[in-house]
């Protein structure tokens, strides 16, 4: 043992030393500086007998093509780690409903996605991000624009993947609001509309720069609406339309009891629900720190405000629930990481770690108190909590963005924008304007399309189909077959 | 001392649950189980092919009552089960030797009441 540490010293001295033997991982570590890869290349026997070393122009050049690659790569993971995403408001949804729906639960989540894709790629994405007529894109339709140019290896396509992966994010977050009771064709109609026009149109509004673009919300004479991941872009459109939807279809059979108080209707398997709130979260350091589509330090600066704010979330959600409820309730503290999550998004890369813990903190307790309020007094069924996490939070989050900009404590811009580091008022109205006008976009329009829905082809399916589940109903097929599953309700 | 035996859909337990409480027999228990009657099953596909699902989930409810409850609890069963459509289940009532009571050693009526 002492032997081991004698070495490790000596090899501490030698690293630090400089020396000529020192280990080539302290060199490969640090990024090597431009100069350095100069000198390295003139070193090497092979340019010396070629022609003239590069010139400055070539070099950086070159630097450049490999920033354009870093952040192609990293944006990349990003949108794959964020399509996981779909993976985890599967279990979420499966896990917090009942056994009798599980096969209609994934069916949805699977189905929003493969619509989602489709719609996104014909029409949505050029809704969002082609050249704008002042509401919303015009060019980029089915990818064109970005097919055969660049040689092939254009940034469009990982660009599209990304705000793909985002759309997909926005539809389903509707499933679990609307869940165990939706007819399944009247939701593949609404996961189709969805990403078609719904969330591309309002995306136009506040990312369309972001490309060929440009939107409303991007030129507030307050200041460009801040959401810099999509608390309201993604988070607030998605949990509108689940409140419109879920009042559209009224609540599940024996939620409200005859004196009109909510009943408990507990999910089938927590563990699963569990699952899935940290595959979210995993999710989470895709759809946060990718939304710079840059490979640089910014990375780990969101990183870090993003995981501060879901801890503090799932922190405060069970602190409140163990007041209010005298258990520490594990449902509700799964909602709180989400809620914590939700609420980062929008100011993640603009907010120093220290506001990330205060927006999560808020958010925990907000999302319990929200729950309760949408189940006991407003009495709209949501079994997962899908308006309160990412509604309300959505909500909450692009708000404080209002509040807690700091971007010169940061050190990414001269001035902070947020009312508590100094910069007044006008960031915040912005805020308001962006969130006040996604509410009304999507609460609106998703009340319009889920009425037509219901008067056209119906949107629930009939009681005893409800009664004996959706999976035999509509799908003919048990998730557990073989299993025993007490299922009363 | 009867034994009443009733299989009822499953989703109705709630509703004789609460039915039951309301006549006061608090005392019963409830088991999963699988049957057939008149419903005569029905068909799930998997992967394609086609299969009879002939048993059905019912839940079966057991409470021993004295002479005197028996027809209180079968109306409360009634009540709570009944939707008028195939499939609410049975009701069979059978004879009960004995009871007893295994923390106190106590037999008979006093046993189940």
């Amino acid at each position: 043992m002492r032997r081991k540490m004698a070495i490790l010293a000596a090899m501490l001295l030698l690293a630090g030393g400089g020396g000529f033997i020192a280990p080539a991982s302290a060199e490969e570590v640090a990024p090597p500086a431009m100069t350095e890869m100069v000198e390295v290349d003139t070193a090497s026997p092979a340019i010396e007998e070629a022609s003239a070393p590069p010139t400055l122009e070539e070099v950086s050049a070159s630097v450049e093509a490999t920033q354009m690659n870093l952040n192609i790569v990293w944006t990349a993971v990003a949108a794959f780690l964020v399509f996981f995403m779909q993976a985890g408001f599967a279990m979420v949804e499966t896990g917090f409903t009942r056994a009798k729906n599980a096969v209609n639960i994934l069916m949805k989540n699977l189905m929003d996605f493969s619509m989602g894709s489709l719609a996104f790629f014909l029409v949505g994405f050029g809704l969002m991000f082609g050249a704008s007529n002042g509401l919303f894109g015009t060019t980029h339709f089915g990818l064109s624009g970005i097919v055969g140019a660049e040689g092939g290896n254009a940034w469009g396509y990982t660009f599209f993947i990304f705000q793909l992966v985002f759309a997909a994010t926005a539809a389903t977050i509707v499933s679990g609001a609307m869940a165990e009771r939706t007819k399944f064709s009247a939701y593949l109609v609404y996961s189709f509309i969805v990403s078609l026009v719904i969330y591309p149109i309002f995306g136009s509004w506040a990312w369309g720069g972001l490309l060929d673009g440009g939107g409303w919300l991007e030129n507030l004479s307050t200041g460009a609406f801040c959401d810099f991941a999509g608390s309201t872009v993604v988070h607030s459109i998605g949990g509108w339309l689940a409140l419109a939807g879920a009042i559209v279809l009224g609540p599940r059979l024996g939620k409200y009891g005859p004196d009109k108080k909510p009943r408990a209707i507990m999910g089938h398997n927590l563990p699963l629900a569990a699952l899935g709130v940290f595959i979210l979260w995993f999710g989470w350091f895709g759809f946060n720190p990718g939304s710079t589509t840059t490979g640089d330090g910014s990375i780990g600066r969101i990183a870090v405000t993003t995981n501060l704010a879901a801890a503090a979330g799932a922190v405060a959600a069970l602190a409140a629930a163990w007041a209010m409820f005298k258990k520490p309730d594990a449902s509700m503290t799964l909602n709180g990481a989400l809620a914590g999550l939700v609420a980062i998004t929008a100011p993640c890369a603009t907010v120093t770690p220290l506001g990330s813990v205060a927006i999560g903190l808020v958010a925990g307790v907000l999302v319990v108190l929200s729950v309760v309020f949408f189940d006991a007094v407003l009495k709209v069924d949501d079994p997962v909590g899908a308006v309160s996490v990412h509604g309300v939070n959505g909500l909450w989050g692009t708000l404080a963005a209002g509040l807690f900009n700091a971007e010169a404590v940061l050190g990414t811009g001269e001035t902070s924008t947020g009312l508590f580091y100094g910069g007044g008022t006008s960031q915040l109205i912005s805020q308001l304007i962006g969130a006040g006008a996604a509410f009304a976009w999507a609460f609106g329009i998703g009340l319009v399309m889920f009425l037509a829905i219901k008067y056209t082809m119906g949107l629930r399916v009939t009681p005893a189909e409800e009664l004996r589940g959706l999976d035999i109903g509509e799908h003919g097929m048990e998730a557990y077959s073989g299993f025993q599953i007490f299922s009363t309700q | 001392m009867k034994m009443i035996t009733a299989y009822i859909q499953p989703e109705r337990l709630t509703a004789v649950k609460q039915a039951l409480y309301e006549a006061k027999v608090f005392k019963l228990s409830v088991t999963n189980a699988l049957g057939c009657g008149q419903q005569m099953g029905y068909s799930e596909t998997y992967r394609g092919v086609q299969t009879e699902v002939n048993l059905l989930k019912k839940v079966r409810v057991e409470i021993a009552v004295n002479d005197g409850f028996v027809k209180p609890t079968v109306d409360a069963i009634i009540q709570g089960a009944r939707t008028d459509t195939i499939g609410d289940g049975k009701i069979f009532i059978s004879p009960l030797e004995e009871c007893i009571r295994i923390r106190t050693g106590e037999k008979g009526g006093v046993a189940i009441g």
